[in-house]
């Protein structure tokens, strides 16, 4: 048993994905140096210090080392086993978290054990992230064979993300959102991630572009409103596939719009939204008219993605002013670049963004950020953390990092689908989604183009929960790839 | 099983995150190498970020005269990263030290438990409060130190050597004051005691920041792009006292040599006219340099100048006491107007209470005119051992009177470490008794102000000016007004006791009978109908202390007063004199020729002398 056993081990460690490995070790070495360079101090440089937040990331990095290790000499079958009663138990704590967790700045995430303390919403995910591979496994499981699949599928989603609202950490809960791309790759129609990439133009299309007024609206109203008939006459060519009626509607339009545009010169103004509202109904009933039976179903979704779209574009203005808190508001308002407020929402990323650019080509050298040093970058060994590599490396250091992650997420989608079963695979689109979340959301919030969501750096930003929960995330995934050869021998 | 169908959706994936990763790049690129703004600074060593300090807030009385003001003052700070090699000889003439008094400077800025906000990159200070003369030769040799600097704050100056009590003064931050309030840097100032702590945030305003750029030798190159991410310090608000600074002073010459205070309000507001506390000390002496030092020894004076007696002193408020035991009893119909009491020199009913020679039987209204003891003390008997009641239950009625009269709690006066006095509740007394087998005679010393309770000045005043207005009061301040804000509405809401108008009708004309015939006769004023009651009151460390509380005029009254000094006897010797002077000041302006006997008298007498405490 015992010489079987070992032969096993050997067997993980040499059938292991190393590049990945190598990617990690990468990533979380400069992590390291990063934050002793954001919390160093010449009269406590000594590194390992466990009082100074290097000290205790090294300490959290060790054990984490050893997680992984642990993690790969488990067997894999565990994972899928109890992904359930992982996904059960996390559940519960969670809940428990929203009562028992003291009051930190505004958020109950954080369970206290005397000097440690713990986010329990950081493994949230990779409990979420089993349980949904595992919902995927089931025989013969495919998420359009029935709309229930979709509401399975979306409740083991969803339960986390309302508990970890309910800790009022909307930046954590916010990540979940990116498993929309785990139901997009098992199948969920193309259409919805369409329909988020235009929610998003049009939502800050709208909100960003006050002035100057066209036909009497405002012009980010009229781009949307552009946007919206364009992309109706689209899929009519494209995914309706009707030359005819998208030539119609073309020519249509384009008289509606010199008609109008003549009216104007002359002093007859009309409003936009008038004009606007009549063409697109005029349109939708036409193609209404013209619809062919074997087409059906495509019409009726342009015509509802186009219906859709004047509705969404007409909340806008009620969600972002009445739905969205005056914090919110304001970060969204400096991220689009509408407002500086450099003393209040604003400061972070101005000073961010002054530490960053100041780094220039290859940056001020390792410990001579003085930015950074000076504290004028609020958290900067947490979520603003890559301010310091910006600052210390310049745009070498802090492109390198981008492309290390890149490569992390590509090569992570390589393992995805070279995995034989929908738990392996799926479990593999989660973690990489997370990741793409994380690391798009905290970087381009650093660099100003992103609203600021409080989400740490994976594998940078100070803190033991985070870097452990992706250290968990990926070495499980490593250990299941590694068993994919293992069937074999 | 390997499902094919979707597999290509994986380059879709991929695309989206190559695309954002490209953007990104390519933001960092302009960001970091593309911009100039940025660029420029790349090699520069950093950017001096220098705090502008706002002025803090200046203080009027209520009369609008200026009371406390600002004055530059200069530190000399640096930013050990920066520090060259310099001349320390030098450095030594330009400020006027000695090598080893400069090493002992350094060396307790870098002390961590001195300095906690220690950084060799941030600006620390090296010394405090430059002279002018001083900072004009630094400020021309400041090129030959690198990595120094002068930060110009500003001190305190108070135009009157009085009320520092009410104004309290300003001291650096400690590292609690840092850890609790993030706004603060080691370094800054804050309010410590008085209004300038009640008060801080108002007063502090909001500090501004300059930037400006260093070359690599820590000269200064000016602002940095042209100042406009500088931000400009708001200055603190202005506070109107309500105090009247005359009438303050005047209060703190009566109470030379004496130990005790004197608070007097306005009924109609609430608003705190003088709150005189003695021994009191010189505001200045807690300003600059010397401020450790003087605050050491004030601190060791046996006397207590730091101690507000006004509103920290809890006292057995003796005889100022009867009033409101006279106006329980009469909402609670214990007795009438016509009520009389036997007084044989005292109540005599298993114990004796001592009084005076007065007639007897005798009535309420006599009663304070007298200061009767044995009335009250009957009174009371009557009410806690009221057949058919507990006495528990009727001494938790009596308690809650007092409570809603002002006795027993912090009034909430906006000053910082005010006492609540001393109620007892029948919980107290059931504990002391060790069950509920005890009587009104077991505590009857408490219906005439001694025994167990106990109150501050400011609470006897309060109970003086709710008589003087029949029958409600505002919370007592000292501000009234903060520039471009408002003053907290609690100080505008009416507290009004349960019990009748008519009542405290019958308590002022008893009060008003006391300055005509009985006890307060010294504060006849001429011309100003006053009412007032005396008060003696027993204790364990000397000669009795005197105090009398007294409001005038008796019809729309415009100055309600307490007067408490600790040892000095009869309530009518030093209380009623100091008091009616305090009134006849306030409403007259002046003293009339008739009383400058009283007034010289008081202002030259010394009760620590004749106190009989022996300890302080």
């Amino acid at each position: 048993m015992e010489l079987q056993n070992t032969e096993k081990d050997i067997s993980v460690f040499r059938a292991v994905d190393w590049i990945t490995i190598v990617l990690y070790v990468i990533l979380v070495s400069a992590g390291a140096v990063s934050i002793y360079a954001a919390s160093y101090d010449s009269d406590h440089a000594n590194i390992f210090d466990f009082n100074e937040f290097s000290g205790k990331q090294f300490l959290w990095i060790g054990l984490s080392l050893v997680i992984g290790c642990v993690i790969l000499l488990l067997d894999y079958r565990i994972w899928e086993t109890y992904a359930y009663l992982i996904y059960g138990i996390v559940i519960l704590v969670l809940i428990a978290t929203i009562f028992l967790a003291p009051d930190i700045k505004g958020s109950r995430s954080w369970l206290v054990f005397g000097p440690v303390s713990l986010q329990p919403a950081e493994f949230g995910k990779f409990a979420t992230a089993l349980a949904l591979a595992k919902l995927f496994n089931s025989y013969n499981f495919s998420l359009n064979a029935k709309i229930s699949n979709y509401f399975r599928a979306l409740i083991i989603i969803f339960l986390p993300i309302s508990l970890i609202l309910m800790q009022r950490e909307t930046g954590s809960a916010l990540v979940y959102i990116s498993l929309i791309f785990v139901l997009y790759r098992e199948g969920m129609s193309g259409l919805v991630l369409f329909s988020v990439v235009c929610a998003v133009t049009y939502f800050v299309v709208a909100v960003k572009f006050v002035e100057p007024l066209i036909l009497g609206i405002p012009a980010g109203e009229f781009s949307v409103f552009v946007m919206v008939c364009v992309i109706f006459i689209m899929m009519l060519l494209f995914y309706c596939k009707d030359i005819f009626v998208a030539r119609n509607v073309i020519i249509g339009y384009l008289g509606a719009g010199i008609l109008v545009t003549v009216l104007d010169l002359c002093g007859i103004h009309i409003n936009g939204t008038v004009f606007f509202l009549v063409i697109i109904l005029g349109g939708l009933i036409y193609v209404a008219l013209m619809m062919f039976h074997h087409h059906l179903q495509k019409y009726l979704v342009t015509i509802a993605f186009a219906l859709v779209s004047v509705g969404f574009l007409f909340s806008v203005n009620y969600v972002f002013g009445n739905v969205l808190e005056p914090h919110q508001q304001g970060r969204i308002k400096v991220a689009l670049g509408i407002e500086e407020d450099l003393r209040g929402a604003g400061y972070n990323v101005n000073q961010s963004k002054i530490a960053i650019g100041s780094g220039g080509l290859t940056g001020k050298g390792f410990l001579n950020g003085t930015q950074t040093k000076l504290k004028y970058v609020p958290e900067q060994h947490t979520d603003f953390i890559f301010c310091t590599i910006g600052e210390e490396e310049g745009f070498a250091g802090s492109a390198a990092v981008l492309v290390v992650f890149l490569a992390l997420i590509l090569r992570l989608i390589e393992i995805a689908e070279r995995q034989r079963t929908p738990f392996g695979r799926v479990y593999a689109y989660c973690v990489l989604s997370y990741l793409i979340f994380h690391v798009c959301i905290n970087i381009g919030m650093v660099i100003g183009l992103c609203p600021v969501i409080g989400i740490p750096l994976p594998f940078f930003s100070y803190g033991g929960s985070a870097l452990w929960s992706f250290t968990i995330l990926l070495f499980i995934l490593l250990r299941i790839d590694a068993a994919r050869k293992e069937r074999r021998d | 099983m390997k499902d094919y169908s979707y597999a290509k959706r994986k380059y879709v994936i991929a695309g989206f995150i190559t695309t954002i990763v490209m953007i990104y790049l390519i933001r960092l690129f302009s960001l970091q190498v593309g911009d100039d703004k940025y660029k420029e600074n790349a090699d520069s060593n950093a950017f001096l970020r220098r705090v502008i300090y706002p002025a803090r807030g200046l203080v009027y009385d209520r009369e609008g005269r200026l009371v406390v003001f600002n004055q530059p003052a200069y530190d000399v700070m640096l930013i050990p990263k920066d520090v060259g090699r310099f001349d320390t000889l030098a450095l030594c003439k330009v400020l006027g030290l000695d090598k080893a008094e400069l090493e002992e400077k350094w060396k307790e800025m870098k002390n961590p438990r001195k300095n906690p906000g220690y950084s060799a990159y941030t600006p620390q200070k090296l010394i405090s409060h430059l002279s002018q003369e001083d900072y004009g030769r630094l400020q021309e040799k400041l090129y030959m130190f690198p990595g120094f600097f002068v930060q110009k704050r500003t001190v305190r100056q108070y135009a009157y050597n009085a009320a520092s009590n009410v104004l309290g003064n300003i001291r650096e931050v400690s590292a609690a004051d840092v850890e609790r309030d993030r706004y603060y840097r080691s370094g800054d100032y804050t309010g410590d005691l008085g209004i300038e702590k009640s008060y801080e945030k108002a007063l502090r305003g909001e500090k501004g920041v300059e930037i400006l750029m260093k070359d690599a030798y820590g000269r200064i190159k000016g602002s940095y792009e042209e100042g406009i991410h500088d931000v400009a310090p708001v200055s603190g608000k202005n506070l109107t006292l309500s105090i009247d600074m005359e009438l303050q002073q005047y209060g703190e010459q009566l109470m030379r040599n004496k130990i005790g205070a004197i608070v007097a309000i306005e009924p109609a507001t609430g608003e705190v006219l003088c709150l005189v506390t003695s021994p009191g000390y010189d505001p200045s002496l807690l300003v600059g340099r010397e401020r450790g030092k003087n605050y050491a020894a004030l601190v060791r004076d046996p006397y207590k100048p730091l101690y507000d007696r006004a509103i920290q002193g809890a006292y057995p408020p003796g005889s100022t006491f009867k009033p409101t035991q006279g106006l329980i009893f009469l909402q609670e119909g214990v007795v009438s107007l016509s009520t009389m009491y036997p007084c044989y020199h005292g109540y005599i009913n298993g114990l004796r209470v001592g009084c005076h020679g007065h007639g007897s039987p005798i009535a309420l209204k006599p009663a304070l005119q007298t200061s009767c003891n044995a009335y009250f003390c009957w009174g009371f008997k009557n009410m806690i051992d009221k057949r058919g009641t507990k006495a528990g239950d009727q001494f938790e009625k009596w308690k809650n009177y007092l409570v809603e009269m002002g006795y027993g709690y912090k009034l909430g006066i906006d000053l910082p470490g005010e006492s609540r006095g001393f109620i007892p509740n029948t919980e107290f007394y059931n504990k002391s008794y060790r069950g509920s087998n005890w009587s009104a005679n077991s505590v009857i010393s408490v219906s005439i102000g001694q025994g167990e309770v106990l109150a501050t000045p400011l609470q006897i005043a309060n109970l003086c000016a709710t008589i003087a207005n029949r029958g409600h009061y505002f919370t007592p301040h000292v501000v009234k007004e903060i520039s471009d804000s408002t003053i907290d509405a609690k100080y505008r809401e009416r507290h009004t006791p349960h019990i009748r108008r008519a009542h405290y009708e019958a308590i002022a004309e008893g009060m008003r009978m006391a300055v005509t015939g009985g006890t307060c006769r010294t504060a006849n004023l001429p011309g100003i109908e006053v009412c007032g009651k005396t008060g003696t009151a027993q204790n364990p460390h000397g000669k009795d202390h005197s105090a009398f509380m007294g409001f005038a005029p008796y019809h729309n009254p415009k100055i309600a007063v307490c007067v408490y000094v600790e040892n000095a006897g009869f309530g009518a010797t030093f209380g009623v004199p100091i008091g009616s002077l305090i009134m006849e000041k306030y409403l007259t302006g002046s003293i009339s020729d008739a009383r400058k006997g009283i007034e010289e008298r008081m202002l030259n007498s010394n009760t620590i002398l004749t106190s009989g405490v022996t300890k302080h």
